[in-house]
């Protein structure tokens, strides 16, 4: 075996810690996020090694962008008169906030220490944990591969995720909108501002919103026997929403009421009803008749798409329209 | 044999590239100058990365992807470096003048 | 040592980061961050657990277990931000009410 694959992992492994620990304990509050953003990044990079390939491509697309994205806004919302003051100005704020930041920000001293130690004992628990379970198991993979025929799919994640246990993805997409449900009890949309959007970027999200959704398209496809799925497809059409929310399009006020609701509860409407109606043939909840399993997999992932996607988009607008 | 030499070749090459866009970031003065570094060289050595990665592909169809790939980050950082730049104008900062 | 086994330690020392950074910083957005990083690290050592076995295919349950855990996660995060925000104007603070605070 040879020893450069190890030692990228390793500076890969480092890496994250690093950034990690950067992004915690960074005094400016940007600088954080941005550093977060790059340890979304670096992790993408580590489920590449770890042959995880969809995690891969939901990290890029959630952990990093879509989360990477939120944040953002969330700073900005947080900071509104820093833009508008001039440089020295802000830079005078900054370090005024920063010391009472100082101060307040961070427990005292002795108890930092106490808590390090405390979650220091924690962690070797949980290492002694880890130690005793690392002996080779299959895991539940020879079970997935016995059925996979029965699944309808040919790709084991998939399988997993809307058929073997559907009731996870089920109420995941619920726990979605329960929190779409919850931003939106708390605020109203921001109201967008006339001012024109910046021509490069209005252009790019011209050229990037249809190949995005043709992407979301091609993943759900693909999905049924590679990596690719529904959560991949909808991230890619949700940062497509984020994308052009950024460049100043907006949806037109007859889309906002009824329709828009009925495209954010269309994912888990569907995946309910199917899971449902196949009780009146003789099927436990959520078991697929025979034969039926790939419509039924390919509907639900077809309509938990749009809703995953435009979801995500309504919790990056952050309010009730 | 022929084809993955040219094939190391092109990624070293798109690596030399990227060693040297990561230099600038580092030291370069300003933020205009940096993101030279950035969209440059960085573009550039990814698209020989690209290249070396397409002349291994197994299908046309890959190779195709790989291309399109590069172009979507090629518009991409333009994108960003000029809203960067611009934003940086907006606030004030002067360019640097050695 | 394998390099899964590297992974699920880094894995194990992202939760003890982010632990420690949920428990020590006060501001909202930073104990937000915290536990993004901690949802990470449980994700890692999730994944690496499903590697064990050397050479064969990984197993797909915790994999599908580890997309739907960073979709719920997102949207924890969204909800919390909002939350973060609601408390901002209505208080104008940023981080939770601590008996020892003068403020």
């Amino acid at each position: 075996m040879s020893l450069l694959p190890l030692a990228i992992d390793l500076v890969l492994a480092l890496t994250l810690l690093w950034l990690a620990w950067r992004a915690l304990n960074s005094p400016d509050l940007f600088r954080a996020v941005v550093l977060f953003i790059a340890l979304g990044l670096v992790l993408g990079l580590v489920w590449v090694r770890l042959d995880a390939v969809d995690i891969a491509l939901a990290e890029i697309a959630l952990g990093a962008g879509v989360t990477g994205a939120l944040l953002l806004a969330a700073l900005a919302k947080l900071q509104p008169a820093a833009s508008q003051t001039d440089e020295l100005q802000t830079a005078e704020l900054q370090t005024a906030e920063l010391q009472t930041d100082q101060a307040a920000v961070m427990a005292p001293i002795a108890l930092r220490l106490f808590i390090a130690l405390l979650l220091l004992a924690f962690l070797a628990g949980l290492g002694f944990a880890v130690w005793q379970l690392w002996v080779p198991a299959p895991g539940l993979s020879n079970l997935v591969e016995a059925r996979l025929d029965e699944s309808g799919v040919a790709y084991p994640v998939t399988a997993v995720l809307l058929n073997f246990r559907g009731y996870d993805t089920l109420l995941e997409l619920a726990v979605l909108l329960l929190a779409l449900i919850g931003v939106w009890s708390l605020s109203t949309a921001p109201h967008l501002g006339d001012e024109e959007p910046e021509p490069a970027l209005a252009a790019l999200s011209r050229l990037l919103a249809p190949l995005m959704i043709l992407v979301a398209a091609y993943l759900v496809w693909v999905g049924a026997y590679a990596p690719g799925g529904a959560f991949q497809a909808g991230s890619v059409l949700g940062a497509a929403g984020v994308l052009l929310r950024l460049s100043g399009w907006r949806l037109s006020l007859s889309a906002t009421g009824w329709p828009l609701r009925l495209v954010l509860v269309l994912g888990v409407a569907v995946f309910a009803f199917i899971g449902l109606a196949v009780i009146g043939f003789d099927q436990p909840l959520l078991g697929y008749p025979p034969g039926w399993a790939k419509p039924a997999i390919l509907a639900i992932e077809l309509a938990a798409t749009l809703s995953i996607g435009a979801i995500l988009a309504a919790l990056f607008i952050g309010g009730r329209p | 044999m022929f084809v993955s030499l040219m094939s190391v070749a092109l990624l070293v090459a798109g690596a030399v590239f990227f060693l040297a866009g990561t230099l600038g970031l580092l030291r370069f003065p300003d933020v205009y100058t940096r993101l030279h570094a950035l969209t440059k060289a960085d573009n550039l050595g990814l698209g020989l990365m690209v290249l070396g990665l397409m002349v291994q592909a197994e299908s046309l169809a890959a190779a195709g992807k790989l291309l399109f790939i590069w172009l979507l980050l090629l518009a991409a950082s333009a994108t960003a470096g000029q809203l960067v730049a611009s934003w940086a104008q907006g606030k004030g900062i002067a360019p640097w003048r050695g | 040592m394998s390099s899964v086994l590297v992974f699920a330690l880094a894995g194990l020392g992202l939760i003890g980061l982010g632990l420690y950074g949920l428990l020590v910083q006060r501001h909202l957005l930073r104990k937000v961050l915290a536990f993004n990083v901690i949802s990470s690290g449980i994700f890692l050592l999730l994944a690496g657990l499903a590697r064990r076995a050397p050479g064969a295919e990984p197993d797909p349950v915790p994999q599908a277990m580890v997309l739907t855990g960073i979709v719920v996660a997102v949207a924890a995060t969204a909800l919390a931000l909002a939350m973060m925000l609601a408390l901002r104007s209505a208080t104008g603070r940023t981080r939770l009410e601590d008996h020892g605070d003068e403020d």
